[in-house]
């Protein structure tokens, strides 16, 4: 049985590309997790999508820039746009500093609650990045 | 060979070093198939004074512009460099130093990048401008892929008359990527038909691009242009061949454009046979994240000293790769240094004199040419170092006419518009002399 | 060696805050004709806002300060891994700038301008013999602009054979410009993973070289700096599967005068003048990015062209119904062609055989001299350029990033780093022949040094360069809040 791990908080759901995502009812919330910021070293620019637009799971939603690097970010659950952190504008770095709270990324209507399924549980992901990530 | 530091002993000592006998054995990992078996088939290697005189001949044989009249624009334009220019893009720490990519050994180059950014958006009117490009014309590429993708429009829509060789390439360099260019060539006495752009203005279009000022010579009225593509949800393209201009035209960002762009040869660049020129682009400040090439932007180290450094550079190939805005990897280093030497010595007031200079010559030009029977300016709207003269006859021969007198009569427009029969394209800057022009005049006329 | 002393203060303002209302450099030759008619307010402007207003003294001053703040080439060693940062003959210098060529207008009618079509003309044809190939363009600015050429006369290619394909293969260790340029002509690109050996996988490529495929985007030697002992295979099944190969000859120096890629199966290619054949970099261009290709292809080439005409005079044609188009406002960089011609009779065939030779020699000598220390992430053999990793001193906490910064420190401008990116903290290494035994050694002592300055004093790297104008830039900051331009109000430097 792995230590719990502030890296990996037990009460999430996380993708293989290293996205991470909270259901609260009926809506997700979704970020990158911290493997994910650290590989990418200072985040210096954050695109995300628009109100209102559809995703399926697997789909970019947008991209996270640092200086030396540029990362695709993909939905980890369908759903509709609720909300992108718009905080990141100004402060982009928040996605190093907290990426499981306040460098949150969009918050989306879930379109089917099932597709958390296949996604990894936190002791799940840690395997995964221990195994490279890949 | 005198290029290379090592002599033959240390090139021994270099094999010993390796554990080899022969130079060839280096290359034993290229299969011998492929290795050849001969030498080259080149001229023998020539001694420095050599080479100066085979160059020297060569370059001799190019009519002598001090002992001719030379009135050629045409999107490459003759201007006096100030010796400054040379002196100083001569410096080795200049010309023999590569991309700034460690900014602690290179912060003169990046410094003078940010200067030159910030002169070009000062002459331009605009917010943001990266480290050059390679050239107007792919300058102008690049400007149509940037509307292309904020936009995300496949049309550009083309006003009044844009260098048909601009266009050429922009096709060339665009159609791929599904770029549709419409050309609203309709012309109101050589400059854009407002009306003719409108027509073609629908709502697929994500740019109306205008010369300024345009290929014909003519000064075109970005503005209502400018809101029309606007209404449309299009960007203002505004392109420029002759940048001296800038000095004293309205600055295109005040007239409305978005995205200001074009060649800034004209700023201590010599015409060099049409290379290596210098591409710039400006933009409004929300497209800055757009802009391809080269940005300097400043920081500053642990001490808190400020320097300049690469930015933004995950717009660019190293990073992006197949996602970059663009596939540009050198801009034009020492062409911009140039620029921006030429631009400094000129200074506020230089450059707006030697703008009223030119068009006080090419108006004195236009004036006395139009008094040669049967000659007229085309065009009687306002212009500035470049305009069309119609005479009568078949202009491609009173050119080669001129020629036998050591006076090269500008441009005939057959070349490019075939209607255009009857037409020169004359351009004066201020290496045209007074004798020069009264001498064009003279001989045109007796030609006639 | 002490690193205590504190770092000269070369600070330099900008430009503009130096500027005083009145000032100017430069004086209007005399004009005594009449002035014109003003210009309408609406077509003018009446300022230049900010612009500078300074002496010409101010300007040398400014510019002479500026260039002390670079390293350059002609200081020291800048071995820059696929940049060839080789000497620059300063005849070349003296050539280009020959009235002649300097002042011709590219517009001027072609009977007043032979000696210019005479120096492209044989350019083209030198190329032509050094490459295999059987015709050149000199229209690409620049590498990348040459790579587009080229995928596009693939696409053209094609495209007349009524067989447009949708991939481009690239290697996984290719150059960023490779895929950008594929993109741009509309193709997808798909990486060809490299063998242990670092080179292209060939069972692969056997295996992916389908009829969707348009064309091969190789480096030959590789990014790696070494050669694809199966070019020859490795083309034959790209043609068998009705593709073309296109190579990045970025890495030419590495033997020029020993091989040809026309004799290995390329059908098409990019040279890069300021690499291979010695044109300044200048601080980041301009260059000149020359295609060539093999008689398939030849149709396609941009336009115009030089061919003679009456008289056996030399003038341009734009009689190719085929070709793709143009690329350039003019014929390309005349400037970069004159210097490159320049360069290459000046060598002859036995010169340029020598540069290939040395070049290989000097890499091979300093990886004989650092493998030792340093991690080579392949056993197979080099040719001009050898790459390393960091991870001999990864238990030190140190990484590449250091090395180079801590390079500075020994005056000496850092290798390539991180790329190629199938490498973790790579450090491309590529001396080039402008190189003595003499410059070799000192930097190899520079990297032994540093690498036992890793084990003792780890944070000494961490922490450089501490001998240059600045120190390392917080790129980061730079990035969120990029200040591009200086404007009124912009803080005045305190130096």
């Amino acid at each position: 049985m792995k230590e719990p791990n502030a890296a990996f908080p037990p009460n999430l759901r996380y993708s293989k590309e290293h996205e991470w995502v909270r259901v609260e009812g009926s809506v997700g919330i979704v970020g990158i997790t911290h493997y994910a910021q650290s590989e990418l070293g200072d985040v210096v620019f954050v695109d995300l999508p628009e109100k209102g637009r559809a995703l399926t799971a697997g789909q970019e939603l947008g991209t996270i820039e640092s200086v030396k690097a540029v990362s695709e970010v993909y939905a980890p659950l369908s759903g509709e746009v609720l909300e992108a952190n718009e905080s990141l504008r100004d402060h982009p770095e928040k996605v190093n500093a907290d990426p499981y709270g306040e460098g949150w990324l969009i918050r989306l209507k879930v379109a089917d609650t099932s597709e958390l399924e296949k996604l990894l549980t936190a002791e799940g992901y840690q395997s995964h990045v221990e195994e490279g990530g890949h | 060979m005198r290029y290379i530091p090592s002599g033959p002993g240390d090139r021994k000592k270099l094999l010993q070093a390796l554990g080899l006998d022969r130079a060839d054995q280096l290359f034993d990992s290229i299969p011998k198939a492929y290795r050849l078996q001969r030498p080259l088939d080149l001229p023998p290697s020539q001694a420095e004074a050599d080479l100066m005189t085979h160059f020297r001949e060569l370059s001799r044989k190019t009519l002598d512009p001090h002992d001719s009249a030379v009135f050629l624009g045409g999107g490459a334009y003759r201007h006096f460099i100030p010796a400054v220019v040379d002196h100083l893009i001569s410096r080795a720490e200049f010309y023999s130093s590569y991309t700034p990519y460690q900014p602690e050994f290179s912060q003169g180059t990046l410094q003078s990048i940010f200067e030159f950014q910030t002169l070009i958006c000062q002459l331009t009117g605009l917010e943001a401008a990266n480290a050059s490009l390679y050239d107007g014309a792919s300058a102008l590429a690049e400007g149509i892929l940037l509307a292309h993708r904020v936009k995300r429009r496949r049309r550009v829509v083309v006003a009044g008359c844009v260098h048909p060789d601009y266009l050429r390439v922009a096709r060339t360099l665009t159609e791929t990527l599904g770029v549709e260019i419409v050309e609203a060539g309709a012309l109101e006495d050589g400059a854009a038909s407002l009306k003719a752009v409108e027509k073609v203005l629908t709502a697929d279009v994500a740019a109306v691009v205008v010369q300024q000022p345009n290929f014909l010579g003519r000064l075109e009225d970005v503005a209502p242009l400018a809101e029309a593509a606007h209404r449309a949800g299009a960007l203002c393209l505004v392109v420029v061949n002759e940048a001296v201009s800038l000095g004293l035209l309205k600055a295109p960002g005040a007239a409305g454009a978005d995205v200001a762009l074009g060649e800034a040869q004209s700023f201590g660049i010599p015409v060099s046979y049409g290379g290596p020129y210098l591409g710039f682009m400006a933009v409004r400040s929300e497209f800055v994240r757009e802009l391809p090439g080269r940005l300097v932007g400043q920081a500053r180290d642990a001490q808190g000293r400020t320097g300049y450094v690469l930015t933004l550079a995950t717009r660019e190939q190293h990073i992006r790769r197949e996602r970059a805005t663009s596939n540009i990897c050198t801009n034009q280093g020492l062409c911009m240094l140039a620029a921006s030497l030429f631009m400094a010595t000129l200074g506020k007031e230089g450059m707006r004199e030697l703008a009223v200079q030119n068009r006080a010559r090419a108006e004195y030009a236009k004036a006395l040419l139009s008094r040669t029977p049967g000659c007229r300016a085309l065009f009687s709207g306002p212009s500035f170092n470049e305009f069309v003269l119609q005479v009568p006859g078949d202009a491609t021969r009173i050119h080669r006419k001129l020629l036998e007198k050591q006076i090269v009569a500008g441009l005939p427009l057959a070349e490019n518009f075939p209607d255009r029969k009857k037409e020169l394209l004359i351009c004066v800057t201020e290496t045209n002399s007074r004798a020069q022009i009264d001498r064009f005049a003279r001989e045109l006329g007796r030609e006639l | 060696m002490s690193v205590e002393k504190k770092p000269p203060r070369r600070r330099e303002g900008l430009l503009f805050d130096k500027s005083v209302p009145g000032k100017r450099g430069c004086d209007m030759p005399a004009w005594d004709g009449p002035a014109a008619a003003e210009l309408e307010p609406r077509w003018t402007r009446t300022d230049i806002e900010g612009f500078p207003e300074l002496s010409e003294r101010e300007v040398v001053r400014h510019f002479t300060r500026l260039s002390k703040l670079n390293y350059s080439n002609d200081e020291g060693f800048y071995p820059l891994g696929s940049c060839t940062m080789k000497y620059n003959p300063k005849v070349n210098e003296r050539i280009a700038r020959l009235e002649g060529f300097a002042e011709a207008h590219p517009l001027m009618p072609v009977e007043s301008v032979q000696g210019c079509l005479q120096v492209m003309a044989d350019l083209e044809k030198y190329l032509c013999e050094i490459t295999g190939m059987d015709a050149f363009t000199l229209q690409p600015a620049a590498g990348a602009q040459g790579e587009f050429t080229g995928i596009k006369m693939v696409r053209a290619y094609h495209q007349t054979h009524g067989d447009p394909r949708q991939v481009v293969l690239i290697p996984d260790s290719a150059h960023g410009t490779n895929p950008a340029s594929a993109h741009l002509c509309g193709y997808r690109v798909e990486e060809i993973t490299s063998d242990p050996r670092g080179c292209v996988h060939l069972s692969s490529l056997k295996e992916r070289m389908k009829e969707d495929v348009a064309v091969l985007m190789l480096t030959n030697p590789n990014t790696l700096g070494v050669f694809e002992p199966e070019i020859g295979e490795i083309c034959e099944v790209v043609h068998a599967g009705g593709g073309l190969v296109y190579l990045d000859g970025a890495n030419l120096n590495a033997f020029v005068g020993v091989a040809r890629p026309g004799d290995m199966g390329v059908d098409v290619m990019h040279t890069n003048l300021h690499k291979t054949f010695s044109t300044p970099h200048g601080g980041g261009g301009p260059g000149s990015g020359p295609v060539g290709v093999k008689q398939a292809l030849a149709p396609f080439l941009p336009v115009p062209r030089i061919v003679r005409g009456e008289a056996a005079a030399w003038k341009w044609s734009t009689d190719y119904p085929h070709s793709i188009g143009k690329i350039h406002s003019f014929y390309g960089n005349f400037g970069m062609h004159v210097r490159a011609a320049a360069y290459i009779l000046a060598n002859g065939a036995a010169g340029l055989r020598e540069i290939a030779e040395t070049a290989v020699l000097n890499a091979n000598y300093l990886r004989k001299k650092l493998e030792g220390t340093y991690h080579l992430p392949y056993a197979s053999p080099s040719l001009h350029e050898v790459i390393f990793s960091d991870r001999n001193l990864e238990r030190f906490g140190v990484r590449t990033l250091d090395v180079a910064k801590r390079l500075m420190d020994y005056s000496i401008h850092p290798p390539t780093i991180y790329f190629p990116l199938i490498v973790k903290g790579a450090l491309m290494i590529e001396p080039t022949e402008s190189e003595g035994i003499e410059d070799l050694d000192a930097f190899v002592d520079a990297m032994l040094r540093i690498a036992r300055e890793a084990e003792e004093d780890p944070e000494l790297l961490r922490t450089a360069p501490h001998t240059t104008p600045v120190g390392r830039l917080d790129e980061a900051t730079a990035a969120r809040k990029p200040v591009l331009r200086w404007s009124h109000g912009l803080g005045k430097e305190v130096s």
